[in-house]
């Protein structure tokens, strides 16, 4: 491997303001791309975010998620179904569920039509769910290689759960068309540029929020369960609590970035939330870099722009690559494209 | 007793077998190696696109006959082949492991899709197998009851081996003890790669099993591997009478699941119950007793 160290080292007088830098380039970006490529960035930027969660627990927690797409769908079906929702005439329901025959709302979708319930779900039952969904597996001492399969089985479940369930999820074909967000209409000037800025805000948020939680003393007790969980239990912690918690974080950072997801795609759907997605998310932070934060939100721009730009034009050879892809980074470079600037993160 | 519940129990017992099959070899090698392999669906495939190879030069009865021994050493050479290119070097990190062959998976699955077409191919089964049988108003069709038979075929070889023969011998040495087995001369690699083989094999197998109940196509392994996944989880750590034990209640419960829910609901109850079965028997159905702490 390419030792960049020396570059590393060469950078060293721009990396106090590399930071900012970054930060100007990403508040500017809507001046300087086309709606098409700002709307490209932003949906990124949001799986950044899910990346960001992926640092926490598979880099510094040793916990390998297979199923984030789960999270990640309860995040976007809910923005999405407050859209629906919100855009409808009274006593009107969505036109799927015509299709399949309903006369009548399901009970549980009536309170997305509040905005503040829809952004309490956002937060709430993705990090509820991952909390008791690893509380249960966690506190009976099952981990590694058997956690990474159930959670696997999980986002099986959940996709199929969803395709099943036409008439009240959309079934195959998700939920799409939307027109507005909050009182805000999705296309009206402005509106596209501001939920960039959002999104962009959320990610900064995210990145600083967890830089401080693992440099706390929270962080290097999740490390030391990762290393020698036994060992951790001998100096008289539990460490369930630690990987509960963690788990609920990235599950609420996985549900966040499906919402902005959603919003900018203008669809969700089980075929983003499902095994194959829920492993790709694993990917881009392999690639990016396991431990370090900043490594995976490069991680989680730099394949999808990849996955955009070979998919469209051979859509045949991405899943050669990204097979490759994983075995390439997996043996050869674990620590991903951050390890080769040696000293960040870990 | 009605019809209905003799009727899901049988598929229910259908669908264990083909759970064994396709966990066992999963089953074997976490015993030895403490690694799944996320391409052994893809083993399945291979089997089945080799029994419908098989079955285009020889075609009839004899042709499915020799399609078990075809599949059995395709699948062993493509999983020695992954085996000791990629999951020998990552042998300390399983998590890694996982996501290689998980890249290996997402490859074979493409190459499949290109050299077969994505809609897949139709093995006809022998006429002997096309038929079934009716027994107290439960029609239980040949091809599923061939299936059974040939898990059960497979288990007893499987204890036979492990129990009786040399082979077997170091393999249970190796899976008590990895350290002590080393120690003492044997070459535990080796026992390794022979048992990856072995696995994938059986996995192969499972294929010309699956070839005979429906179309094969290039994603036909996933929709058994992760019950099969489920069943490794369950089971216990290196035990075969835990695996099987584990596959027939998984099997019998998403069929009996369905008398009363749908497909999906049934396969989200599956998975709940394998996580409250945790949080009774977190070992797994059979524990092999040890004093080590990190097992």
């Amino acid at each position: 491997m390419p030792d960049l160290s020396i570059l590393s080292a060469r950078l060293d007088p721009v990396k106090p303001v590399l930071p900012w830098l970054l930060l100007a380039l990403g508040i500017a970006a809507p001046f300087a791309l086309s709606a098409y490529d700002l709307n490209l960035l932003a949906r990124f930027m949001a799986m950044g975010i899910v990346a960001l969660g992926i640092v926490l627990i598979w880099g510094h927690g040793g916990i390998l998620s297979l199923g984030q797409g789960v999270f990640f769908g309860l995040g976007g079906y809910a923005i999405a179904m407050h859209m629906k929702v919100a855009d409808l005439p009274a006593g009107e329901i969505p036109d799927f569920m015509l299709w399949s025959g309903r006369e009548s709302l399901p009970l549980w979708w009536t309170p997305f039509a509040s905005p503040i319930f829809t952004i309490l779900a956002i937060l709430l039952v993705p990090a509820l769910l991952g909390a008791l969904f690893s509380w249960a597996v966690f506190h009976r001492r099952v981990g590694g290689t058997y956690f990474a399969l159930i959670t696997q089985a999980m986002a099986l479940a959940f996709a199929t759960l969803i395709i099943s369930r036409q008439d009240v999820t959309g079934g195959f074909n998700g939920l799409t068309d939307f027109y507005s967000v909050f009182g805000f209409g999705l296309s009206s000037p402005g509106v596209p540029t501001g939920l960039y800025w959002v999104t962009l805000a959320l990610l900064c948020v995210g990145f600083i929020g967890l830089r401080w939680l693992l440099a706390s003393r929270f962080g290097m007790l999740l490390r030391a369960a990762r290393d020698g969980e036994n060992r951790v239990r001998f100096l008289g912690y539990s460490p369930t609590p630690f990987k509960v918690v963690a788990f609920a974080i990235a599950a609420m950072l996985a549900g966040v970035g499906g919402a902005l997801f959603t919003l900018h795609a203008g669809v969700v759907s089980p075929a983003l939330i499902g095994v194959v997605p829920s492993i790709e998310m694993v990917v881009w932070v392999a690639i990016g870099g396991r431990y370090s934060l900043a490594g995976a939100v490069v991680g989680a721009l730099l394949v999808n722009l990849a996955r955009d730009a070979v998919s469209s034009a051979f859509p045949e050879l991405w899943l050669y690559l990204m097979g490759a892809l994983f075995i390439f980074v997996v043996t050869l470079l674990p620590r991903g494209l951050a390890g080769l600037f040696k000293g960040k993160g870990a | 007793m009605d019809a209905l519940f003799l009727n899901q129990l049988f598929n229910g017992a259908s669908l264990a077998s083909l759970y064994l099959l396709a966990a066992l070899g999963l089953a074997l090698s976490f015993g030895l190696m403490r690694v799944i392999n996320m391409a052994h669906g893809e083993m399945l495939m291979l089997g089945g696109y080799l029994a419908w190879m098989t079955l285009l030069v020889v075609p009839g009865a004899a042709g499915i006959i020799l399609a078990i021994p075809v599949a059995f050493v395709g699948a062993a050479a493509m999983g020695g082949l992954i085996q000791s290119t990629l999951i020998r070097r990552l042998s300390a990190r399983p998590l890694d492991t996982l996501l290689a062959t998980w890249g290996v998976s997402l490859i074979l699955q493409q190459a499949a899709r290109d050299l077969f077409g994505a809609i897949g191919v139709e093995v006809r089964a022998p006429e002997w197998l096309a038929g079934s049988f009716t027994l107290a108003g439960v029609t239980l069709p040949s091809a599923r009851l061939f299936i059974i038979a040939i898990a059960a075929l497979v288990l007893g070889a499987l204890a036979l081996l492990l129990l009786k023969s040399r082979i077997g011998l170091l393999v249970r040495a190796v899976n008590q003890d990895r350290m002590m087995a080393s120690a003492s001369g044997i070459d535990v690699k080796l026992v390794d790669f022979a048992v990856f083989c072995l696995g994938s094999g059986i996995a192969g197998l499972a294929g010309v099993m699956l070839a005979l109940l429906g179309p094969v196509t290039p994603s036909v392994g996933q929709s058994y591997i992760i019950p099969a996944f489920l069943v490794v989880v369950m089971g216990g750590l290196g035990s075969i009478v835990g695996t099987t034990a584990s596959a027939i209640i998984l099997g019998l419960f998403a069929a009996l699941a369905q008398i009363f829910v749908d497909v999906s609901v049934a396969q989200m109850l599956l998975l709940v119950f394998v996580i409250l079965f945790i949080q009774v028997r977190p070992q797994g159905v059979i524990a092999v007793k040890s004093r080590q702490l990190d097992a």
